[in-house]
């Protein structure tokens, strides 16, 4: 169970985190990316202080224990690729940012509080990671990785 | 600068970097939305129950906030329905495809000193400033 309660722990100060930042709020992102409007520079704030925070305590883990507390291993991401996928996904994904002013997080943070305003958001970009899914293991059934 | 919060924002983006630090100190992983979400669609045992504990809190949070007795902000969508559906599909597909986002790439990545995570965290700000500028200025929406 404490893998589960450490996971829900951090998922709940996630949430209190974009509440407080009222990055919830679409319009509060709208207002960062609308630079040649009434400017909102927010957003940069909340990402330093949550990139301080995190630098600060991914060092002090680091030296605290060589594994995490209720897991068998870190699962660093491995790629470090800066390929077409990076930058065409990241692309793509900015524009549905900028289209609405919502990212994966204070999607679902938001869908807490205002579940009807968010459903067909929320529901849209579970379809589009879905087609994702999709694609990728019609690819890899067509085009199976070859061993080296 | 009208609605300029800073002291909202910075005390916020401490609570999302402590939630990083937390998932990353207790359950190894990287607090990533929408990897964590993405990775509910290629099942793998012993994998699933974690995921949604998280987006479960996640979902929470706010309200949690909410009941201690917290300023909420309005939640405020304005967009039609064809744009809400359009900007879900790109932001779905777009975040696995480019394998983060604001919470993988931008803090995360960005914490761990990534240049990878960099050139995604520049990549979708100018694409969202771009997108807004065109939308509300050049074609006066």
């Amino acid at each position: 169970m404490r893998p589960l309660s450490s996971a829900f722990a951090a998922g709940l100060l996630l949430g209190v985190g974009l509440a407080v930042s009222q990055m919830v709020n679409p319009a509060k992102v709208i207002g960062f990316l609308d630079v040649a409007g009434a400017w909102d520079p927010s957003l940069l704030f909340v990402l330093g202080g949550a990139v301080v925070a995190a630098t600060i305590g991914f060092g002090l883990a680091g030296r605290l224990t060589a594994t995490p507390l209720f897991a068998e291993a870190f699962r660093s991401p491995t790629s470090r690729a800066i390929d077409l996928r990076l930058i065409a996904g990241s692309a793509l994904f900015g524009v549905g940012w900028g289209l609405v002013g919502l990212c994966p997080g204070p999607a679902i943070a938001g869908f807490g509080l205002a579940p009807g305003s968010l459903a067909l958001f929320v529901a849209a970009m579970l379809a589009g990671m879905g087609v994702f899914s999709l694609s990728e293991s019609l690819l890899m059934q067509r085009h199976p990785p070859r061993s080296a | 600068m009208a609605n300029f919060t800073p002291v909202a924002a910075i005390v916020g983006g401490v609570l999302v970097g402590l939630a990083a630090v937390l998932l990353w100190l207790a359950n190894g992983r990287i607090a990533g939305i929408s990897g964590i979400v993405g990775g509910l669609m290629t099942p793998q045992r012993g994998d699933l129950a974690w995921r949604f504990a998280f987006i479960l809190g996640l979902a929470a949070g706010p309200l949690l906030y909410a009941g201690l007795g917290g300023a909420v902000p309005a939640v405020e969508v304005t967009p039609s329905i064809p744009l809400l559906v359009a900007g879900g599909l790109l932001v779905g597909y777009g975040t696995r495809l480019g394998g983060g986002c604001t919470s993988g790439h931008g803090v995360c990545g960005l914490a761990r000193l990534s240049p990878r995570s960099l050139a995604a965290t520049v990549t979708f700000l100018v694409a969202g400033l771009v997108t807004v500028f065109i939308a509300r200025h050049a074609l006066g929406a």
